[in-house]
């Protein structure tokens, strides 16, 4: 990685010591002329957690778009500024917007698997980006990646049955899988919890821990607790605009800025 | 909100007078709307039941027919033709020269007296020819046959039925005739398969709606291979690529507007295009399925839009999230998701169009056709075209045929929409 490009704008030492996977720099983004974030600029990790937090509509969702251009197929939305998957621009003409998406895998708020069955949900992306070289080939990622999400035991009986049989929580679980199986690089995951019950969520956040170091992994939440479980890195959004990135415990225990202290307290939100 | 605080007021009482008799009103409100409902229901019903049993009862005659037996001594008519100019090449020549005809009239006449010949049907040779055709050696011999009945005779077998025309002399003459010759055991009806083999004839007793038929699923093949492809482009390329500006707008209005258009205007415009300009023949299955694809892709496209529109965006999200291309995306979930709904409008259009007369008579195809269309190019006509040319007829035979040909048609639109629903379960999803 070229330091002179990542560096100069980061102040936290913390966050520059570490490798760098994805860097956004002065990102704007635009729905139909309403600024909806406002010259953000953030580092991920590779080996941490890196946790979104913020009131509703502070845009914290819009960003983590930004990552993998799935905001390209909202037709009024225009993203500017400069996001670099290890030093490559992302937005530029060059890059093909299906890779990038097999490289910056993504998980949903709502379990979304597809309506046929586990083992086809799985090999879905595999087999269209050519992944396995064969039946057998196909089959050991299926397995494999159902082991990653925890979900291999649940559902290795009935990989014929369709997905969208399983409970809330297994059917997320499968989406990280379906990610899995595409062999991303970081994994993006959009309130992932937000749909399930106390219990479903504590599986993904195990989870998660799990996945921790193997992909570099955003996650949005608006759940604070969730944040502090399972993040290093929390970077507090309000209104579009990024108010304070920093280790998880810091923003926790000791934030610098003043609303992100109102936040975290419970005083709005 | 202590600085807000509501006015004393008294606990509301739900036992007041008003009250009960606000619930009675509700109760009775509730009554009425299921009642209006109901009477509704059971008066579709009835008047579906009323055209089905109507036409099934006048119909049901219409695959019979009625048959006289005419024996026929070939050896002793003068039909010049024997055996021996029937075994080479020049056998069709020699049976059209032949007067059968004539030679089975004498034979009715023999058999029945003075008005035999009014007894069998005004084609009823054509069966004695063939039967020749098929084995000349009868010509040495005599032969029993069994004959179509006229449609005097066919008449005299319903007996009296009660109505004015039935207590005219001649008809009771003819069921009087009727019942001496069943008990003679020289007549029979039963079923036949003349009517579901034959095509359309100027004789009554002939008469078969294989041709229309044919004609009907000739062009109904043509329809569907052109405005189901056409129209699921279209709607796919409408919902998920066209870019959202004003030429959009206008070619959505005009989808829309289309698919209201009267069937009629089609036909003229089928006439135009197909006929004046591209020279295509006229009364041809392919002009007909050209005119009617016209008609059936706005209902197509609306539907398919609708299909498109109703897939989840979340199962796009997913696909579009592990990198799925968006042609991807659309063969692989899109379409296969939006499929029922799809095949619906579709068979929804294609009922439609089976059932179209009116462009159909523009494009010429109410044209007599008397032999089954071979392909797309040869004269054709199609059932609703059939139906109403022999409802026109004079003749009263054509009146069951008429009703008979209304059967096929119902059978037919049923079968199509028991396809639809067979496939709309077999790929409808859940999620």
């Amino acid at each position: 990685m070229n330091d002179e490009i990542h560096a100069p704008e980061v102040e936290d030492e913390a966050i520059r010591s570490e490798t760098l996977k994805m860097t956004a720099r002065d990102v704007d983004v635009h729905y139909a002329g309403k600024q909806a974030i406002d010259n953000v600029s953030i580092d991920v990790g590779l080996e941490n957690v890196v946790a979104f937090i913020g009131p509703s509509g502070c845009g914290k969702s819009t960003f983590l778009r930004c990552f993998n251009r799935m905001n390209d197929t909202i037709p009024i939305a225009r993203v500017t500024g400069q996001i670099e998957l290890d030093g490559e621009d992302i937005y530029d003409p060059k890059m093909d917007v299906v890779q990038l998406r097999a490289r910056v895998g993504m998980v949903f708020q709502k379990p979304n698997p597809f309506p046929k069955s586990i083992f086809e949900n799985i090999a879905y992306g595999p087999r269209i980006h050519g992944l396995a070289s064969g039946k057998q080939d196909l089959e050991e990622i299926v397995e494999k990646s159902l082991r990653r999400a925890g979900l291999w035991d649940e559902v290795k009986d009935r990989l014929s049955e369709s997905g969208t049989a399983l409970s809330g929580g297994q059917q997320q679980r499968l989406c990280i899988a379906r990610a899995i199986a595409v062999d991303p690089e970081v994994i993006l995951m959009d309130e992932p919890c937000s749909a399930l019950d106390p219990i479903a969520t504590a599986k993904i956040e195990e989870l998660i821990h799990e996945l921790r170091g193997r992909y570099a992994i955003v996650i949005v939440t608006h759940n604070m607790q969730q944040a502090a479980r399972v993040s290093q890195k929390t970077a507090f959004f309000h209104l579009g605009t990024l108010v304070e990135y920093g280790d998880t415990s810091d923003i926790f225990t000791n934030p610098r800025e003043e609303k992100t202290k109102d936040y975290i307290t419970g005083r709005y939100g | 909100m202590a600085t807000n605080a509501p006015s004393p007021r008294q606990p509301t009482d739900w036992n007041t007078d008003a009250m009960q008799r606000r619930i009675k009103a509700r109760y009775r409100a509730e009554k009425r709307f299921r009642f209006y409902g109901l009477f509704a229901v059971v008066l579709s019903a009835g008047f579906l039941a009323f055209l089905l049993v109507t036409m099934i009862s006048s119909g049901a005659r219409g695959f019979t027919q009625t048959e006289l037996e005419v024996p026929i001594n070939f050896a002793a008519s003068d039909l010049f033709l024997d055996p021996a100019q029937l075994a080479g090449d020049n056998a069709d020549a020699a049976l059209s020269a032949a007067d059968i005809e004539g030679v089975v009239r004498s034979a009715a006449i023999e058999a029945y007296g003075e008005d035999g010949g009014d007894l069998i049907s005004n084609g009823s040779w054509i069966r004695v020819r063939d039967a020749i055709a098929a084995d000349p050696q009868l010509l040495t011999g005599t032969e029993t046959f069994w004959l179509q009945a006229s449609t005097e005779l066919d008449f005299g077998s319903r007996g009296d039925t009660g109505t004015r025309r039935a207590q005219l002399p001649e008809r009771q003459a003819m069921i009087s005739r009727w019942n001496r010759l069943e008990e003679a055991g020289q007549v029979r009806r039963g079923f036949s398969w003349t009517f579901l083999t034959a095509s359309d004839s100027s004789d009554p007793t002939l008469v078969g709606i294989w041709g229309a038929l044919k004609g009907s699923l000739l062009t109904m093949a043509v329809t569907l291979l052109l405005a189901f492809p056409i129209g699921v482009l279209t709607a796919v390329y409408l919902e998920e690529y066209a870019p959202q500006n004003r030429w959009t707008d206008i070619i959505e209005v005009s989808i829309n507007n289309l698919a209201a258009v009267p069937s009629i205007i089609f036909g003229l415009l089928g006439l135009a295009v197909f006929i004046n300009t591209f020279q295509l023949p006229r009364s041809a299955a392919i002009v007909g399925g050209l005119t009617l694809a016209l008609m059936t892709m706005p209902v197509i496209v609306i539907a398919g839009r609708n299909a498109i529109k109703s897939v989840p965006p979340s199962i796009r999200d997913a696909a579009l999230g592990i990198g799925a291309s968006r042609v991807q995306v659309l063969a692989h979930h899109v379409l296969p998701l939006s499929l029922p709904g799809i095949l619906t409008g579709t068979i929804i259009g294609m009922s439609r169009a089976l059932g179209e007369t009116a462009p159909l008579l523009l494009i010429g195809m109410r044209a007599f056709v008397a032999t089954p269309p071979g392909g797309l190019t040869d004269p054709a006509t199609a059932l609703p075209v059939q139906i109403f040319l022999w409802s026109d007829e004079l003749d009263p035979g054509f009146v069951e045929k008429t009703s008979a040909a209304i059967i096929v048609l119902l059978v037919a639109l049923l079968a199509m929409n028991g396809i639809a629903i067979w496939l709309r379960n077999k790929y409808e999803q859940r999620w």
